[in-house]
């Protein structure tokens, strides 16, 4: 049972890496723009929070360095995309090794380097229940603050006016145009929120999950946030499940192995992949479903006026 | 009037876009290339020209990682830097780094010929076979390969003995535990690999014979989210002090974070986790290519036999030992280095038991190196098996 407290606690930390860049790709994408960059946006945040988080002490102000440094990158990917129309996918991938290479330069400096020991957070009161207090109520406060942003955003896409015209935007720019909307404006500013959750996320990665600068440590978990965005329909409450399953079968599988279950460990290894796409494909299998949820514009330039 | 503005929109866009990507690559690239200008011109700014100085002999790495992974490739480039020091007079050095294992690498040897290279130093396993091609066309040029096991007329291998390190860890660790259970994040399952953890496991077992092993594989080599998460599942199943056989420093960071012991593993990782540092089994590349170049200036180099340096020739060490240690366990490891070193000891000698409890090497048979490279069972108190199942 212990174990199983222990795998729910690392399955909801794992979940949250994810959780954050994919979030940011979902709003991003719902505007219509694809941005491929995540990795290299992450990688950047990743050692602009580490670097804060060395110099300052505070894992806010990383957190916020992580933003920054993800906004920053993503509004020049919209500048290039939305008035340049460069292709996004080209510009996208280009994003991803200059930031892959960027950090490794930037954080020559930071390699030997470590960060200053941080406090254990958990909730007074409920972090004392037996099994479930140590796993839900020990966490990092960034746990919480990525299910407050699922809920938070389910609601905007669904509910307010504003998640309304970010959707327009994403189905038909055209439409929203002539209707007077902004279309590019509103693009570009969804693509800036999309960069700096994934320097959120890159900053969590770097601050709390890996406390450690070295080169390409995020290791590919933007190329899946991008794919769970996809798989989740674009929509916030199955990209968070999709996150934590992905967490969950990767801790599970390691789980396992600790164990001393006799399963090929590269079979494991492609247990959260497997799982993962299984899963939300099947919840998401009904075709007209995906046909709503996808932004039927994604990925083409838009010329107003045209 | 709106037609011609618009085409010269999208014709200034496709510029615009073609530059802008054209900077973003370029930047890229620079960027990538610099820590690399950097890290060479700081030690050595000697090296920093391209054109060779007549009679000097040019000597090229490939490197697997980048510089700066604080491990394997780091050791690597270290022992680069020796080199440099002791014949930086006869010889000029350069070095590619993050050359993927693929078909990649044989556009890079071929590269470091067209430079000039006369011998060429390839650092990782998957080198191998992109290195026997490009050895067959450049017979003029010597190729020296780490850890693989193919050579030619002009490439020979070279390995060190990284379990003779595993060993020693071993024996600090077995005697640090408290719960005696031992936790080791293997990369990818190859005899390399399996023998450290078995090596790992015998050393802890020399000073404590309740030891058990327990092995969890992340089938990559660098990945350092995934690698913390293996270690703190570890951690969450008992195991109090914690080995590695990947790249980077996350699993002592974890111990660190857990308040558990683990060991720097290729490159003294103290700094990476101070309180829960035991030790760092390192690697010494130096004194190898230090004796493969003199040998390629004077004339004597000749592939083969293979060479597999330890603690002996001075390629392995344990090092930058914790206050934690205590004396006893300390004098312990200083008897096992000196019978290392001078051959008394030897790890794989019988009596060794299989996690099967068959018995694999009868009392004082000794394993020798073939043996050694073929290795792919656990030794007994290792629990699970070995994931590429039991191909012996």
């Amino acid at each position: 049972m212990e174990a199983l407290a222990h795998l729910l606690h690392d399955t909801l930390n794992a979940g949250t890496v994810l959780a954050f860049a994919a979030l940011g790709m979902l709003i991003n994408e719902r505007s219509g723009v694809v941005n491929l960059g995540a990795e290299g946006m992450m990688l950047v945040a990743a050692i602009a929070g580490f670097a804060t988080g060395v110099h300052t002490g505070s894992d806010w102000l990383a957190f916020a360095a992580g933003a920054g440094a993800g906004a920053l990158l993503a509004a020049a990917f919209g500048v290039l995309v939305i008035w340049l129309n460069t292709n996004q996918y080209a510009t996208g991938l280009a994003l991803s090794l200059f930031g892959a290479g960027f950090s490794a330069f930037a954080g020559i400096k930071y390699t030997q380097q470590k960060l200053s020991e941080r406090p254990h957070f958990e909730i007074a009161g409920l972090a004392d229940i037996p099994l479930v207090g140590p796993a839900l109520f020990k966490q990092h406060p960034m746990v919480y603050v990525a299910i407050a942003l699922t809920i938070a955003l389910a609601w905007f896409l669904y509910r307010s006016r504003a998640g309304l015209v970010l959707r327009a935007v994403g189905e038909s720019p055209e439409s929203a145009h002539a209707l007077g909307y902004p279309v590019r404006r509103i693009r570009l500013l969804a693509v800036v929120i999309g960069g700096a959750l994934c320097g959120v996320s890159g900053a969590y990665l770097s601050v709390v999950y890996t406390p450690l600068w070295v080169e390409g440590m995020v290791a590919g978990k933007g190329w899946i946030a991008l794919a769970l965005t996809t798989f989740a329909t674009w929509r916030p409450a199955r990209v968070l499940l999709g996150a934590y399953l992905f967490g969950g079968v990767t801790m599970l599988e390691l789980f396992l192995q600790n164990q001393g279950v006799e399963v090929a460990s590269q079979f494991l290894s492609m247990l959260p992949y497997l799982a993962t796409i299984v899963v939300l494909v099947l919840i998401s299998r009904n075709a007209a479903f995906i046909r709503i949820n996808m932004p039927a514009s994604i990925g083409k330039p838009f010329f107003p006026g045209s | 009037m709106t037609r011609i503005s618009k085409r010269s929109i999208i014709k200034a866009a496709g510029w615009g876009s073609l530059a802008a990507l054209a900077a973003l690559a370029g930047c890229g690239k620079k960027e990538e290339a610099a820590p690399a200008t950097a890290a060479s011109a700081a030690s050595e700014p000697a090296a920093a020209a391209s054109a060779a100085a007549p009679g000097k002999l040019k000597v090229a790495f490939a490197y697997v990682g980048p510089v700066g992974d604080g491990g394997w490739t780091y050791a690597h480039d270290n022992g680069r830097k020796m080199l440099e020091k002791e014949l930086g007079d006869k010889i000029e050095t350069s070095f590619v780094e993050k050359v993927p294992e693929a078909a990649d690498a044989e556009r890079v040897f071929r590269d470091m010929i067209g430079q000039g290279n006369k011998l060429i130093f390839g650092t990782t396993f998957g080198y191998m076979e992109p290195m026997l091609k490009v050895a067959a066309d450049a017979k003029d040029v010597k190729f020296e390969h780490a850890t693989g096991y193919k050579g030619a007329d002009n490439m020979r291998t070279y390995d060190s003995r990284t379990y003779e390190g595993a060993y020693m860890a071993g024996v600090i660790a077995g005697g640090m535990t408290k719960t005696n259970t031992l936790g080791v994040v293997g990369s990818i399952p190859i005899p390399e690999v399996i023998r450290n953890i078995d090596s790992f496991t015998l050393g802890a077992q020399s000073v404590n014979p309740k030891i058990k092993t327990k092995v969890v594989w992340v089938n990559e080599w660098f990945n350092p989210p995934k690698e913390t998460e293996a270690a703190q599942s570890l951690i969450n199943g008992g195991a109090d002090v914690l080995m590695q056989n990947t790249d980077s420093p996350a699993v002592l960071q974890t111990a660190e974070k857990a308040g558990k012991y683990a060991f720097g593993w290729d490159s003294d990782m103290t700094a990476y986790g101070p309180k829960a540092h035991l030790a760092s089994s390192v690697i010494n590349w130096g004194p190898y290519y230090i004796k493969a170049t003199k040998e390629a200036l004077d004339g004597s180099w000749k592939a083969g036999p293979d060479t597999w340096w330890g603690v002996k020739e001075g390629a392995i060490d344990l090092v930058s030992i914790s206050d934690k240690v205590p004396a006893e366990l300390k004098d312990k490891l200083e008897k096992v280095k000196a019978g290392l070193k001078d051959g008394s000891l030897v790890i794989w000698k019988g009596p060794i038991v299989g996690s099967d409890g068959k018995e694999i090497l009868a009392k004082d048979a000794a394993a020798d190196d073939k043996f050694m490279k073929g290795i792919t069972f656990y030794v007994k108190g290792v629990e699970g098996k070995v994931p590429s199942g039991d191909k012996k």
